[in-house]
C-alpha cells in the first residue's frame, strides 16, 4: 500500500502540491498491479477534503487525532506517521516536498532506518526502486536507489499535475490517535504569530502578478512594486527568499513550496528565476524581466526584459502609466 | 557559556553553468569554483553571535577533501574559534554517514571536555539537497531539532539554557524554546553573514585545525548517477537598459490590454 501525507490550507482543503503528490502515487500504484492508494492527514478532515480526496482515488484516509499531534513538532508528527504506517501495512511513504512535508519524511526515514530521497520527480523501475530527483537547486537530476523498505521520498512541487482519478476511491475514514513519548515532544512549536491579511488578492488567479525578489533589497523597499501592481490592478508575488527574509507574507511565495500562477502578465523585479521559482511561473503567457543581471535565467527565459536597477527603472513605468492616462 | 558547533559543506558555486564529473557522481566545481551554501553562512554566523555573547567556542566542522580547509578557514575568518576537518572525498558521503560522522566528532569532544550544547546545520545542502543531515544527527545523538530556523538565541531558564528558534512556518512565524542539548538547522533569511576582515583573516590562519579520519567506511546515499537537463534557447526580446525602456514597456502593457482608464 502507498501512504501519502496530505497537508491541508487554513480552510481545510487539501494544498495543490498535495493532490499532486497522490496523483503521483496514483502512478506508483498503476504500475505496481493497483496496489491502493491512501492518505494520512494529521488534523481535520472535512466533508469537502473527503470527497476531494476521493476523487483521487484515494481508498481510505487515515485521521490523525490527539494530544500527540495537537502542536507541531516534527518528532512527534514523525512518529504518529510511524504509526499509520505500521497498522497499515505500507511499503511507501511520500509527501509533498513542502518544507513541513520534506521535514517529516526525513523524520521518518531516519527513525525507520530508511533513505530518504527529496525532491522526486519521477521513478524509472520498481524493482529496485530507482527515482529521478532535483539535486543542485534544481540544475541537475539525480537517479537515486531507494532499495529500503519503506521507501520515503517527497515529490518535488509542479512535477506533476493534479489530477483527479478516473474512478473515484471509497474515501473511507479510519481514525488513528497514537501515542506520541514525551521525548519526542521536546522540540514542539510553542506559538505561532497570526497569519498576516491577504490584501493581494488572489494569486493564482490574477490576471497580473508584480513579482520581487532578493533584488528589492528589503522590507521597507516595495513601494515601487506595490505601486506598479495597484497601477496594473495585479497581485504581488516574490521568491522564496524574500519570504524567508520576513519582507513579505508566506502566502505571496510563487514557486515549487508556494503556488504557482499563470497570469497573463508575469513582472518578475530582482528575481533570478532559479529552477523552484520557475516551477511556479512557468505558465505565465507573458513574462517582463526586471534585473540588473542579462545573464539571469529569468531574463534568459522571458519574453521581454529590461536590463538595469529596478529601483530607477519602476518609478519611471509608473510615471510613464501615468502620464499616459491610465490608473488616475 | 554555550558552545556551539557549526556544520559546513564545500559545494561548487554555481551561479552559472553546472558541469558534472566524467562518472556523472558529482558537480564539477573546478571551473565555477567553490563555497558553502548560504544557509549554512548563516548558520555560521549565528554560531558566532550566541557564542561571542557568552565567551563559549563556535567550532565549525566538514568532512570534505584536503582543499574544504577553505570552508574552515572562512568560518574561522568570521569569528568561529576552533575548526575539525574529517578528511574524506564528500560526494561517498550519504546523508546517514555524514551524521554518524558529525555524531562522532561531537561524541569525541565531548569525551575530551568539549560539549557542543547546540549544533547548527544547514537546511539543505547546495549541491546533494538531501534535507536530512540535521535530522539524522539529531536521532544519532538522542536530541531534540528544530528544522529550519532562521534565527537561533540561547536563553537561561529554571530548567538550564535553552534555544529559542525561530522560523516561517506554513501558517506563520514559529517559535520553539528547546532546552539545551539540540540540533538546529538553519534556512538563510534571519541574519546578515558578516564579510571576514583583514585581521579576521590573519588570525583564522594561526588557528590550528583538528584533522581526523572518518569513524566508518561510508555506505554512501544510493545516487546511481547524475545528468543534466537539457538547455532552453532563449527567445528574449532585450526593451532596453534602465528607466530610458519605460516607454518601450508601457507599450507591451498597452498592447497585452493590461491597462484600464
Ligand atoms: C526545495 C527548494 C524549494 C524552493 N522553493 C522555492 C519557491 O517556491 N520559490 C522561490 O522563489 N524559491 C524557492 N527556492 C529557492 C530558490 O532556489 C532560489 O534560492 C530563490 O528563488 C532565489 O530568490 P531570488 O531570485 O529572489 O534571489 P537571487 O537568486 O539572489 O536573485 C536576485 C536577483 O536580483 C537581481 N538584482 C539584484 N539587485 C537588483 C536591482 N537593484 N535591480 C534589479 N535586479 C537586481 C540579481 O541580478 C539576481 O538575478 C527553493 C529552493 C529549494 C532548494
Ligand atoms: N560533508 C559535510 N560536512 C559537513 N556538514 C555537512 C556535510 N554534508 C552536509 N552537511 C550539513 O548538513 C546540512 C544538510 O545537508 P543535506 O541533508 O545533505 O542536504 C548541510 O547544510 C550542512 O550543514
Amino acid at each position: 500500500m502507498i501512504l501519502t501525507l496530505v497537508e491541508t490550507d487554513l480552510e481545510g482543503a487539501a494544498i495543490e502540491v498535495s493532490l499532486e503528490a497522490v496523483t503521483f502515487a496514483r502512478d506508483l500504484s498503476a504500475a505496481g498491479n493497483g496496489v491502493p492508494v491512501d492518505a494520512v492527514v494529521i488534523g481535520d478532515v472535512s466533508d469537502h477534503l473527503r470527497g476531494e480526496l476521493a476523487a483521487y482515488g484515494v481508498r481510505k484516509i487515515h485521521r490523525v487525532s490527539g494530544d500527540g499531534v495537537a502542536a507541531y513538532s516534527g518528532a512527534g508528527w514523525a512518529s504518529a506517521l510511524q504509526t499509520v504506517l505500521k497498522a497499515a501495512g505500507s511499503v511507501v511513504l511520500m509527501a509533498a516536498g513542502t518544507d513541513r512535508g520534506t521535514e517529516l519524511m526525513a523524520h521518518v526515514a531516519a527513525r525507520s532506518g530508511a533513505s530518504m530521497a527529496a525532491n522526486v520527480l519521477s521513478f524509472s523501475g520498481l524493482s529496485p526502486f530507482v527515482v529521478t530527483r532535483q539535486v543542485v537547486g534544481g540544475a541537475a537530476m539525480e537517479e537515486m536507489n531507494l532499495h529500503q523498505r519503506p521507501a520515503v521520498f517527497t515529490v518535488a512541487g509542479h512535477a506533476v499535475e493534479a489530477k483527479p482519478a478516473d474512478a473515484s476511491g471509497a474515501g473511507e475514514i479510519v481514525e488513528h490517535t497514537p501515542t506520541v513519548a514525551p521525548e519526542d515532544l521536546r522540540a514542539a512549536v510553542v506559538s505561532t504569530s497570526q497569519p498576516e491579511a491577504d490584501e493581494s488578492g488572489d494569486l493564482t488567479s490574477a490576471k497580473v502578478v508584480v513579482g520581487a525578489g532578493r533584488g528589492v533589497g528589503g522590507a521597507d523597499k516595495f513601494d515601487d512594486v506595490v505601486a506598479l501592481a495597484d497601477l496594473l490592478g495585479g497581485a504581488i508575488g516574490v521568491s522564496r527568499v524574500v519570504t524567508s527574509a520576513g519582507w513579505r507574507p508566506h502566502h505571496e511565495q510563487v514557486g515549487q513550496t508556494g503556488s504557482r500562477i499563470s497570469p497573463d502578465l508575469y513582472i518578475p523585479c530582482g528575481i533570478s528565476g532559479a529552477i523552484q521559482h520557475w516551477a511556479g511561473c512557468s505558465s505565465a503567457k507573458t513574462i517582463l524581466a526586471i534585473n540588473s543581471d542579462a545573464e539571469a535565467p529569468m531574463v534568459t527565459r522571458a519574453t521581454y526584459a529590461v536590463i538595469g536597477d529596478l529601483h530607477e527603472i519602476l518609478p519611471a513605468i509608473n510615471e510613464e502609466i501615468r502620464n499616459r492616462g491610465y490608473g488616475a | 557559556m554555550a558552545d556551539v558547533l557549526v556544520c559546513v559543506k564545500r559545494v561548487p558555486d554555481i551561479t552559472e553553468e553546472v558541469v558534472l564529473s566524467e562518472d556523472g557522481l558529482s558537480v564539477d566545481g573546478r571551473r565555477s569554483g567553490f563555497t558553502m551554501s548560504a544557509h549554512e553562512e548563516c548558520a555560521v554566523e549565528l554560531a558566532v553571535q550566541a557564542t561571542a555573547a557568552s565567551g563559549g567556542q563556535a567550532t565549525v566542522m566538514t568532512i570534505g577533501d584536503a582543499e574544504a580547509v577553505e570552508q574552515l578557514r572562512n568560518a574561522l575568518a568570521v569569528g568561529c574559534t576552533a575548526a575539525t576537518h574529517v578528511l574524506g572525498e564528500p560526494f561517498a558521503f550519504g546523508p546517514a554517514d555524514v551524521a554518524s560522522e558529525i555524531a562522532a566528532v561531537v561524541r569525541d569532544h565531548e569525551a575530551e571536555g568539549r560539549s557542543h550544547d547546540l549544533v547548527l546545520l544547514g537546511n539543505d545542502a547546495a549541491d546533494s539537497g538531501d534535507f536530512q543531515v540535521g535530522i539524522r544527527l539529531a536521532y544519532e545523538l538522542g536530541r531534540p531539532v528544530v528544522n529550519g530556523a532562521s534565527t537561533v538565541v540561547i536563553e537561561d531558564s529554571p530548567e538550564g539554557p535553552v534555544v529559542v528558534a525561530v522560523g516561517e512556518g506554513p501558517e506563520g512565524q514559529e517559535t520553539y524554546r528547546v532546552t539545551l542539548p539540540a540540533v538546529v538547522t538553519i534556512r538563510e533569511g534571519g541574519v546578515e553573514p558578516r564579510y571576514p576582515s583583514v585581521p579576521g583573516r590573519l588570525k583564522a590562519k594561526k588557528v590550528p585545525i583538528e584533522e581526523r579520519q572518518p569513524v566508518a567506511e561510508p555506505k554512501g546515499g544510493g545516487r546511481v548517477k547524475m545528468t543534466l537537463p537539457p538547455p532552453t534557447p532563449s527567445a528574449v526580446t532585450i526593451l532596453g537598459e534602465g528607466p530610458a525602456a519605460a516607454s518601450a514597456v508601457v507599450d507591451v502593457f498597452e498592447k497585452l490590454g493590461v491597462l484600464a482608464k
